[in-house]
């Protein structure tokens, strides 16, 4: 492709207001609660007061248990049994959400699998992207990311073994602000 | 913060303490030219080229708290970050474009239909891709349980629609004018009428949710949400064009708007990717 890349198009706040509009019913289980390898992932959005955001959306898009991308639609319609490696879950009152999953594993050889989250919030005027890394993983160095980080903020972007499950908080700001990202552009 | 501010008051008997906390309740609610001051001051000092929102806005009170403080972390993306979930037909139904076919009459207002493409950065249509919007109706009320707007709720009309974009990146909504609508960021605060989309491209990486408004809004330069975007430029980009071509004899009026994901996904050369 030649000529001038198209300007962007920018975000806006997601409001307060779409809790008719995006979350839906079977949006947190990207596979069903029976599924063996299901794990449960939790936590909370706070702010910079350390106060519960209790009007974020998250979406999460990982690989399946065996590192695979999905090519299938039914994300918002889901059928029980096919992963279609994305989900979105609100923030209830209290600042928490939960979603069903399997802990995907690693797309590249060698490093550490994530699950690539967005998150959205009144108050917060454009999209935030960052990752949730599992827990107890020897290859840490390994990723890029994680051996760019400071030691004091690496830990914001590995979740926790809770309650045989995972916790992830977001801090939006303050002490232990979560690792944001923003993505690099190859040349065209 | 109105809501902490009248409280402040409580254990104290006198008719002073009650004018002090009237007063308090006056300064904690920054008047629109306050607002439009600090929003003028951002402005003069601003580059003429930020594309994007400020994610640190103070005249949007609620982004105070909700900002982070550290630059975010460039990385390059990997392989799960360069694709983006697929939809189909199994999770939308063809009638949920139109916004006003979702009841058993028709919703009052300015029955209008919005259309447009889905770019990425170098052109090309983003196909077969999902697009949501929600809005206010016509009276500027929104049918969600935290909307204490004193306007009435209209029993035909839900205000979300769902559609997937064509081969060339299109997509098309019916819906109604959505009315602009008061908030408490400060006092005799409006919104412009917008509706509210979100969008899918490619690539994870290009995730948008953004407001569509409408041309020649009075209430642009009072609006600190709309604002947050310094660049004029940039701005223009979220407003809407009427399109006469669009507009339907006897039926409806017609707008035309354009949407420009950031980069692409497809000219990534990602190396170990899983097959
Ligand atoms: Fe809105």
């Amino acid at each position: 492709m030649t000529g001038a890349p198209l300007a962007a198009t920018p975000g806006q706040t997601i409001g307060p207001f779409f809790g008719d509009a995006l979350p839906y019913d079977g949006g947190e289980h990207l596979v069903p609660s029976d599924h063996p390898d299901a794990v449960r992932l939790t936590g909370r959005v706070l702010d910079g007061d350390g106060e519960p955001v209790p009007d974020a959306l998250l979406e999460i898009w990982q690989a399946d248990g065996l590192g695979r991308l999905a090519r299938h639609p039914g994300s918002l319609r889901r059928d029980g049994h096919t992963f279609t490696g994305w989900g979105r879950a609100a923030t209830d009152g209290t600042g928490r959400y939960g979603f069903t999953t399997v802990p995907p594993g690693p797309t590249v050889e060698g490093r550490p699998p994530f699950i690539a989250m967005t998150v959205f919030a009144r108050g917060l005027l454009d999209r935030l992207f960052t990752r949730v890394y599992l827990p107890g993983r020897e290859d840490y160095a390994a990723d890029p990311l994680l051996a760019a980080l400071p030691e004091n903020r690496r830990h914001t972007l590995i979740a926790v073994p809770q309650d045989s499950g995972l916790c992830f908080d977001l801090r939006l700001q303050g002490e232990d602000e979560t690792v944001f990202l923003s993505y690099r552009e190859r040349s065209r | 913060m109105v809501e902490r501010s009248a409280t402040a008051g409580v254990g104290t008997a006198s008719s002073d303490a009650a004018a002090a906390t009237q007063a308090e309740i006056s300064a904690e609610m920054a008047t629109q030219a306050e607002i439009s001051a600090e929003m003028a001051a951002i402005e003069r000092d601003s580059r003429p080229d930020e594309p994007q929102p400020r994610l640190a806005y103070p005249p949007y009170r609620s982004s105070i708290l909700r900002h982070p403080t550290m630059a975010p972390h460039r990385v390059d993306p990997e392989a799960v970050e360069l694709l983006a979930p697929v939809f189909g037909d199994r999770d939308v139904d063809p009638l949920d474009a139109d916004l006003t076919v979702q009841h058993d009459g028709q919703p009052i207002g300015e029955r209008i239909v919005v259309t447009g493409r889905v770019l990425d950065g170098d052109g090309r249509p983003v196909a077969g891709q999902l697009v949501e919007i929600w809005q206010a109706n016509a009276a500027g009320r929104y049918r969600h349980q935290r909307d204490q707007h004193a306007a009435p709720l209209d029993p035909n009309f839900t205000g979300t629609g769902r559609c997937l974009t064509g081969p060339d990146g299109g997509y098309r909504f019916t819906t109604i004018k959505p009315g602009p609508y008061p908030w408490l960021n400060h006092h005799n605060a409006w919104r412009p009428a917008h509706l509210h989309f979100s969008l899918f491209g490619t690539a994870f990486t290009q995730r948008l949710i953004t407001q569509l408004y409408f041309p020649g809004d009075p209430l642009f330069a009072l609006d600190p949400i709309y604002r947050s975007i310094t660049d004029q430029r940039a701005r223009d980009r979220l407003v809407a064009a009427y399109d006469h071509d669009v507009t339907r004899h006897q039926w409806c009026t017609g707008y035309r708007w354009d949407i420009v994901l950031t980069g692409t996904g497809r000219t990534w050369t990602e190396q170990g990717a899983h097959p």
